[in-house]
């Protein structure tokens, strides 16, 4: 785990490559991206499969885990019901990219270096959005999509085309940078100082800011604005 | 003491990053004049104080963007070393 984890005594925040592999004459890495994501979908998977249990035999007046379930079902109901025009399509979706970036932010509280805080995990996530974005827009608007970047005057094209495509760019470097500047203030934080800091749970005021009121803040944008560009274009 | 052509990059680089974490002025005004207007709405209409307060954390997490693309300029100057 010592790969995996900040070690006290090195301000470290690389990605590290565990062990690589070729393909197409090129090489691959696992790194602890990977084994952090793969580890955050395996609690996924488990909080899934309780919260299905609980619901299986539930009753009209909740009590236990049922409530817990429905909590979370009611919270990100709300979430998109107020947001969006359609909101049965995606609910699903923000559903689980909210689960899944909120664990992968709170990941740093436990020791895991935050997936999020690699590029290549929330460019993935802003590339989805933009998928989203043009094809929910073409199957709504059919042509109009495309006329919508003439407008309001065929001019305007190059500056339109720029302004679409900046937007994953700048959704996902937004959750990369602020999940980064956890890590390295952390990382800083635990490297730098004397030892008498990095114990007595001085720096759990650090990770209570960074991680957790950072990393839902995050989240929550991360969810309003891939809702806000959906439904412009729809 | 001879100074290489790769340890003056360095030192360029360091000194770069420096210059790009100047970005960070921006957001804190942005962020500073949005909870102030924030405060002065809640003190003229105190029962739309968690309506408020999400609006304006969500504004401030936008406007933290241009900070935080000299973070990752930064970042890069320090700890990629593309040069």
């Amino acid at each position: 785990m010592g790969l995996l984890a900040l070690d006290s005594g090195q301000a470290d925040i690389m990605i590290k490559g565990l062990f690589s592999y070729e393909l197409f004459g090129q090489t691959f890495w696992i790194t602890t991206t990977h084994i952090g994501m793969l580890i955050i979908d395996i609690v996924i998977i488990t909080i899934a499969l309780i919260a299905r249990h609980s619901m299986k035999n539930a009753q009209m007046v909740p009590k236990g885990l049922q409530n817990v379930t429905e909590l979370i079902t009611e919270l990100v109901d709300k979430l998109v019901h107020e947001n969006m025009k359609q909101p049965k399509k995606f609910v699903n979706y923000i559903g689980t990219i909210f689960i899944f970036i909120l664990l992968c932010n709170l990941g740093g509280l436990f020791g895991l270096r935050s997936p999020t805080a690699d590029f290549g995990v929330t460019f993935a996530l802003g590339l989805i959005t933009f998928g989203l974005i043009h094809y929910n827009g073409i199957k709504t608007n059919k042509l109009g999509h495309v006329k919508g970047l003439f407008e309001p005057v065929p001019f305007f094209f190059p500056i339109n085309l720029i302004g679409e495509i900046a937007n994953p760019i700048s959704i996902s470097l937004r959750l990369f940078a602020n999940m980064l500047a956890g890590t390295l203030i952390m990382a800083l934080w635990y490297g730098v100082m004397p030892w008498l800091f990095t114990k007595l749970g001085i720096p759990a005021f650090l990770h209570a800011y960074l991680d957790v009121f950072s990393g839902c803040i995050q989240t929550y944008v991360f969810c309003m604005l891939t809702m806000a560009y959906v439904d412009e274009k729809m | 003491m001879g100074i290489s052509g790769q340890d003056l990059i360095y030192a360029c680089s360091a000194i770069g990053a420096g210059l790009a974490m100047i970005a960070g002025i921006g957001p804190g005004v942005g962020q500073g004049y949005a909870a102030g207007q924030a405060a002065a709405a809640v003190g003229r209409n105190p029962g739309a104080r968690g309506t408020i307060t999400t609006t304006m954390l969500l504004g401030q997490a936008v406007a933290e963007t241009t900070g935080l693309y000299g973070l990752v300029v930064a970042i890069i100057l320090m700890f990629v070393k593309p040069f």
